[in-house]
């Protein structure tokens, strides 16, 4: 067995050099590199360096997205079934054992799902790859995160074709054109997101596409209800829905397909912070951004300036903390907000970066007249913005360089103060 | 004058083969060489021929810009190679030593009386000058320039540097006749550094502000203290030297000689017995490495620490500012799944399935492999948990990269030199030449307004 995987290590070695300086050489060290942490040596400055790569930090990422993964599969099929028994007058109870986590649930969810990962992978990869062979770059790993948040931050029902289109779109015009990993303004899966409701609106909101099937059944006898929380809420209608709260946390609730339970966001950015991996500072300004906003709304309901004919009643006497548990908020902070490379670079600026968000989500929220959520636009939003955040950040820090400048008197050698010699003198 | 520095962002490299405290002296090495590459930015200009004849403590060339700045023979003896590379640039001279060693005897300095100019002479002229290092820029400092303050680090963070605590016991004498020499070209103090709990022979200098520093790594760069302690600012210029080369100018300034003896420290995993050896500058490594002995065939040998020395082969010569010699493995070699498996044996600032957190004071074996491939500016906020200065690292570097030199001066580009980003590339997540990055935008810098 070893001495197989050996001649293997150096079968793909003596392919590496064959491809050195070939068109195809980004394409094979993606594969190579993703079997074997190259043996490349340190030749510049220091000799030795930390265990971390991109590849892993990436990793850990996906680690923390795979629970939210496999429970989406439950949810979906659950609230399939639930929406069929509710529709035909027997509301169901959910019994965790006995009708949440079933095979059949399963199933349903994961025949459902996996085929937006593949493409979302599949035709992501596929155009990183073109891109990587055309510039002559290495295959970053930015995509690995993308690929995965993407299917989970849609409707279920989401066309397969039209996810592929929405997923050459992000990557081309969110990464690529700016000039790959790392470069990029916007987060990539939420410029995919973003595509799919301006372009599609009809399969990204409404009370229909949360659940599987109530699309098609529309119209029909066997029509099911496919709202959200949030939506009875823009409707004022907060009576028809009967979620409890536990529910909510727990994700048992609809949805786009991985964003309903903030019990495992939560678990998932625990992970991430406790591995250093996502900014604390991020997930915890957003949180109190998104609290802050929640009670302005209840303050301004409280004090009777919002009446119950409002149209907007309905989502401002929503529990200010309840917004954290229902619909995309609690998994857009963790995974979303946290991008490094669209957010705030600086660790003041994200403390800022990150309440805006929370701030703006929950205002978009309540205002949005079409659809009653706005996580994706606010961080949308403020990856607009984040380097205006960092500008100020850092011109204090130039600023406090400055004030010593002129604070202290700066001494220039034997041939007195004058102010031409405020140059270095150096050979 | 007594202060207590305590730095808290860093990390600490904890690696095996830490030297044992036992000095061995090297045996004498036939050839010496000057490496031209220690000497950054400098264009010699020689004034021995190959095959001339010199002794101890002769000049054999001077710089081109400064010509009263020599460099000195470290023994006596035929010139017999001037190694030249690209564009007939020089890259090492070599010198076969003599049996019988003749030396060079200069009239001792008579510190009590001499000026700042009698000072700055004797040192140009014994050869004692190129110790002097300047910020910014990282060059041997110009005669012509007076600093703001001269800074000195006798406590060592850096992965199995040499323990100068040990290295200087003894050297007192030596020690305070070379700060004696250095405050008189100077207005400003002579900061030095030491361990909050060493028994360093600084503690009993005078004429000295002595710093008690606490903390990991980089916590005992001179970097790192100037910025704590009196930072640079545009125009201004500070001069830092090591203890050990403190050590050879005191004895000059009182013996009159030049003897470039130092106790280096050898160290690595790959040295089977790592200890101190005395050698002279521009030793051969091979003449104590050896006397060590080496645990492979398939390591790297460094002039200096890991995270700022130099690659030399071994049949390479002692550096002019090193006192260590670091030997590690090689890892030239292909990791299956390197990069999704649990990582137990390599040291990692993160959790990402590291576990080097979980035994903070295990000693680790690292190798030269990069442990991932070169990439983009990803992830931010990693560099700042261990860079202590009030500078924004990641800008920095960027400005550095697209060479916008009025970023460069306002993000405090003056007050850094390329080992204060060691530790950031060490821990880079994209692999990117943090130290490259920033010599190449101190070079542009240099030439643009310098």
């Amino acid at each position: 067995m070893r001495d197989k995987r050996l001649t293997f290590k150096k079968r793909l070695h003596i392919l590496k050099h064959h491809y050195r300086g070939k068109k195809m050489a980004p394409a094979f060290n993606a594969f190579h590199t993703f079997l074997f942490t190259p043996n490349d040596t340190t030749h510049s400055g220091g000799h030795v360096r930390a265990a971390d790569d991109l590849k892993r930090t990436m990793n850990t990422v996906i680690m923390a997205l795979i629970p939210i993964l496999v429970f989406s599969f439950f949810n979906t099929g659950y609230q399939h079934y639930a929406a069929i028994d509710a529709a035909s007058g027997v509301p169901r109870t959910l019994d965790l054992m006995g009708n949440f986590f079933t095979w059949e649930n399963f199933w349903l969810g994961f025949t459902l799902v996996i085929p937006l990962v593949i493409v979302s992978y599949g035709v992501g990869l596929l155009v990183e790859f073109i891109f990587a062979v055309i510039k002559g770059h290495e295959v970053e790993e930015g995509y690995l995160v993308t690929g995965m948040l993407v299917p989970l931050i849609v409707p279920v029902d989401t066309p397969l074709w039209m996810l592929a289109v929405a997923v050459v779109f992000g990557v081309v015009i969110g990464k690529e054109v700016f000039g790959g990993t790392g470069m990029n303004i916007l987060n990539p899966a939420l410029t995919i997101r973003a595509f799919l409701f301006f372009a599609y609106p009809t399969w990204m909101s409404g009370d229909k596409v949360w659940v599987h099937g109530a699309v098609d059944r529309a119209g029909t006898a066997d029509a099911i209800s496919g709202e959200t929380i949030l939506g009875y809420l823009a409707q004022n209608n907060a009576s028809e829905y009967s979620y409890s709260t536990s529910d909510m946390f727990f994700g048992f609730i609809p949805g786009s397909v991985g964003e309903t339970s903030a019990f495992l966001c939560l678990l998932g950015g625990i992970f991430l912070i406790y591995s250093k991996i996502a900014s604390w500072r991020i997930m915890v300004s957003a949180v109190i951004g998104a609290l802050v906003m929640g009670l302005i709304f209840n303050g301004v309901v409280d004090a009777g300036i919002i009446g119950e004919t409002s149209k907007f009643y309905g989502l401002m006497s929503f529990d200010f903390w309840k917004h954290l548990i229902v619909g995309g908020l609690a998994f857009g902070i963790v995974y979303m907000a946290t991008d490094p490379v669209t957010g705030s670079q600086t660790n003041r600026g994200k403390w800022i970066y990150g309440f805006l968000i929370g701030f703006i989500s929950v205002m978009i929220r309540v205002f949005n007249p079409a659809y009653p959520e706005g996580v994706f636009l606010a961080i949308l939003l403020m990856n607009v913005f984040a380097p205006t955040i960092d500008h100020y950040v850092i011109r204090g820090n130039v600023k406090r360089r400055m004030k010593r400048l002129n604070n202290a008197s700066v001494f220039t050698g034997p041939g007195e103060g004058k102010e031409e010699e405020l140059k270095v003198e150096t050979a | 004058m007594s202060e207590n520095l305590r730095i808290k962002k860093g990390l600490d490299i904890k690696l095996v083969g830490a030297a044992e405290h036992t000095t061995s002296k090297a045996v004498t090495s036939n050839v010496y060489a000057i490496t031209l590459n220690d000497f950054y930015g400098l264009t010699p200009k020689l004034m021995v021929k190959e095959g001339e004849e010199v002794k101890a403590g002769e000049p054999i060339f001077y710089n081109k810009d400064v010509k009263e700045m020599v460099f000195v023979s470290p023994v006596s003896g035929e010139l017999i190679e001037v190694v030249r590379g690209a564009r007939r640039k020089i890259l090492t001279i070599k010198i076969l030593a003599d049996k019988e060693q003749q030396q060079i005897s200069h009239n001792p300095l008579d510190l009590d009386h001499a000026s700042d100019e009698e000072v700055r002479a004797f040192l140009l002229k014994t050869g004692c000058w190129p110790f002097i290092k300047q910020r910014p820029y990282d060059l041997i400092a110009n005669p012509g320039t007076t600093p703001k303050a001269i800074f000195i680090s006798a406590y060592v963070t850096a992965p199995l540097a040499a323990d100068m605590d040990y290295v200087l016991q003894g050297k007192e004498k030596e020690l305070q006749a070379a700060i004696k020499a250095l405050g008189k070209m100077t207005p400003g103090l002579i900061h030095v550094s030491i361990g909050k709990n060493s028994d360093s022979p600084f503690s009993k200098i005078e004429d000295i502000a002595l710093h008690k520093v606490s903390g990991p790594h980089p916590a005992g760069l001179v970097g790192t203290q100037i910025n704590k302690i009196d930072p640079i600012n545009k125009g201004e210029l500070v001069w830092t030297l090591s203890p050990q080369d403190l050590v050879i100018i005191g004895e000059c300034i009182l013996s009159g000689k030049f003897n470039p003896e130092r106790t280096v420290a050898l160290v690595g995993s790959s040295v089977r017995k790592p200890q101190y050896y005395t050698a002279k500058i521009g030793a051969e490594i091979s003449t104590f490495l050896y006397a060590s002995g080496v645990n492979e065939d398939n390591f790297r040998l460094i002039n200096g620490d890991v995270l700022t020395g130099s690659k030399v082969k071994p049949d390479g010569y002692l550096g002019f500012y090193n006192t260590t010699v670091t030997a590690i493995p090689e890892g030239d070699d292909y990791e299956f799944f390197g990069w999704n498996k649990p990582v137990f044996n390599k040291i990692s600032s993160t959790r990402a399935l590291t576990f080097s957190w979980l035994q903070p004071n295990k000693k680790y074996k690292l190798d030269t492999n990069t442990n991932g491939e070169h990439r983009a500016f990803v992830v931010t906020g990693q560099y700042e948990k261990v860079f202590p200065l009030d500078i924004y690292p990641l800008q920095l570097l960027k400005a550095c990269m697209v060479q916008d030199l009025d970023e460069m001066e306002q993000l405090g580009l003056y007050e850094v030199i390329p080992e204060d980003f060691s530790l950031t590339e060490f821990v880079c997540i994209s692999k990117q030449p943090h130290q490259k990055i920033i010599r190449d935008g101190l070079d542009l810098l240099h030439k643009e307004i310098g």
